[in-house]
């Protein structure tokens, strides 16, 4: 067994990494390239924790080997604000508290963030089944249904500055 | 998860002399929603991954005016989205939603479902009742099996070492033809089946039903075609008792297990209430034309 030379492109970004072909895509992410919004949940594709957008697709980051992820486009939690400002779903969880201890939060918010791009006016029942593959243990769902539909609805109260 | 030896074929001829040449060694990667999990438990330790995704022609989806082509590493993502299959088969975008979460179907492939074999494999009870044929590659050439000739127990097919499943065809719906699937869970979604169920049916222009297929998955080591059911169908107008003598006909043919999801005899009345149900959404799509 020998490393390979992967070049994966994050967030805009070319990253060259030496790896083991059975490194997942999720681990490369967190430790060699040190991307750690994405959160390793149960590593068996079950809880969304790593959910990233593979060419624009949300996919659970565990169950992906990063030799596939080669020339492919990866979007990660911290590729989603742009100039100083947040992604308008950031800004929703904000401001409806839809989040407690956070370990879900980056793949809920990539995965909503792609579903209302695929279609804006998804009803909340879509929203629903749309993120049924996001466990969150903390807040029951009720806030982070809300933020969607508000994101959804236009009815954000202002833009918060990315830290 | 283990060391293992990676090879991307770019070509089909590559990829099954990979796999032939490694044997038993050796697994064909797919979408890998399955196979990483099952690495990862190290329930098993292939020595070498083939990663088939990079060859070229193996997904997407054909209509002609006969038969529907569906590329055996079609996402299932892309077969419950696909306007051609809501149009020729509903019944299988219906089963693809049905599948994980979305980031599952943004990854998993029809292909990959059927070749692990689960005996509740949530894309094969549809093909069985749409008479799906299985396109297969290997070392001695290619084959066509049809798709309830392909499972030959929990996790085993007819593959041999080297052959790869490239595709997938079937008979678009006809007029007056209809098919649909069912299936129960604990858990409305992310569970797996415990009973699943597919019905096809074709009627004549007098309303005699000339074709029936009605398939069961996770009541027996493979998903099964009904036959006695589908005989007692097959000639007949429908009617409340022929559908019910057809139901307890679907029944008998279950062979169901208790196991951690659910027991025997809730399969077996799951199966009941699924059939009974199939069936009369299958008529009345078949009297509509086909449209679910």
């Amino acid at each position: 067994m020998k490393k390979l030379m992967l070049s994966l492109a994050v967030n805009g970004q070319v990253y060259d990494v030496a790896a083991f072909p059975h490194r997942t895509l999720l681990e490369v992410l967190r430790d060699d390239i040190g991307l750690t919004g994405t959160k390793r949940g149960c590593d068996d594709g079950d809880c969304g924790a790593c959910t990233v957008l593979l060419d624009g697709l949300p996919v659970t980051s565990c169950l992906v080997l990063a030799v596939d992820a080669v020339e492919k486009t990866i979007t990660t939690i911290e590729g989603l604000a742009t100039a100083g400002q947040l992604h308008p779903m950031q800004q929703a969880f904000i401001e409806h508290g839809a989040l407690q201890c956070g370990f879900c939060t980056p793949g809920l918010i990539v995965t909503a963030k792609q579903l209302l791009e695929e279609k804006p006016d998804s009803s909340d029942e879509e929203i629903r089944a749309g993120l049924a593959g996001n466990l969150c243990r903390c807040t029951g769902y009720v806030q982070i249904l809300a933020a969607v539909a508000a994101c959804r609805d236009g009815q954000l109260a202002g833009q918060t500055e990315a830290p | 998860m283990y060391p293992f030896e990676y090879i991307e074929p770019s070509t089909l001829p590559e990829a099954v002399a990979a796999l032939a040449e490694h044997g038993p060694d050796a697994v064909a990667l797919a979408g890998g929603t399955d196979l990483l999990v099952m690495m990862r438990a190290d329930t098993i330790r292939p020595k070498v991954v083939v990663n088939i995704k990079r060859i070229p022609g193996l997904s997407g989806i054909a209509a002609t005016n006969g038969d529907v082509r569906v590329g055996a590493l079609t996402l299932v993502r892309d077969i419950e989205k696909s306007p051609v299959l809501r149009a020729r088969a509903p019944a299988l975008s219906e089963a693809a939603r049905w599948l994980g979460s979305v980031q599952i179907r943004h990854l998993a492939t029809i292909g990959g479902n059927l070749c692990r074999a689960a005996p509740s494999a949530e894309m094969a009870p549809t093909l069985l009742a749409l008479g799906a044929r299985l396109h297969l590659v290997g070392v001695q050439g290619q084959r066509v099996v049809p798709v309830e000739d392909f499972f030959l127990g929990p996790g085993r097919t007819v593959l041999q070492p080297g052959e790869i499943l490239v595709e997938i065809s079937l008979d678009g719906l006809a007029p007056r033809s209809g098919s649909t699937y069912l299936r129960h869970s604990i858990r409305p979604l992310m569970d797996l089946a415990l009973v699943n169920v597919a019905a096809y049916l074709a009627l004549d222009a007098a309303g005699t039903i000339t074709e029936a297929r009605i398939a069961l998955g996770a009541v027996a080591p493979t998903p099964i075609r009904a036959r006695a059911a589908e005989a007692e169908l097959c000639g007949h107008t429908a009617d409340p008792a022929l559908f019910e003598r057809a139901t307890e006909a679907a029944v008998a043919a279950a062979r169901p297990i208790s196991d951690v999801r659910s027991t025997a005899v809730y399969r077996s009345r799951m199966v009941r209430l699924l059939t009974q149900r199939a069936l009369a959404q299958t008529l009345a799509a078949a009297q509509n034309g086909h449209v679910q």
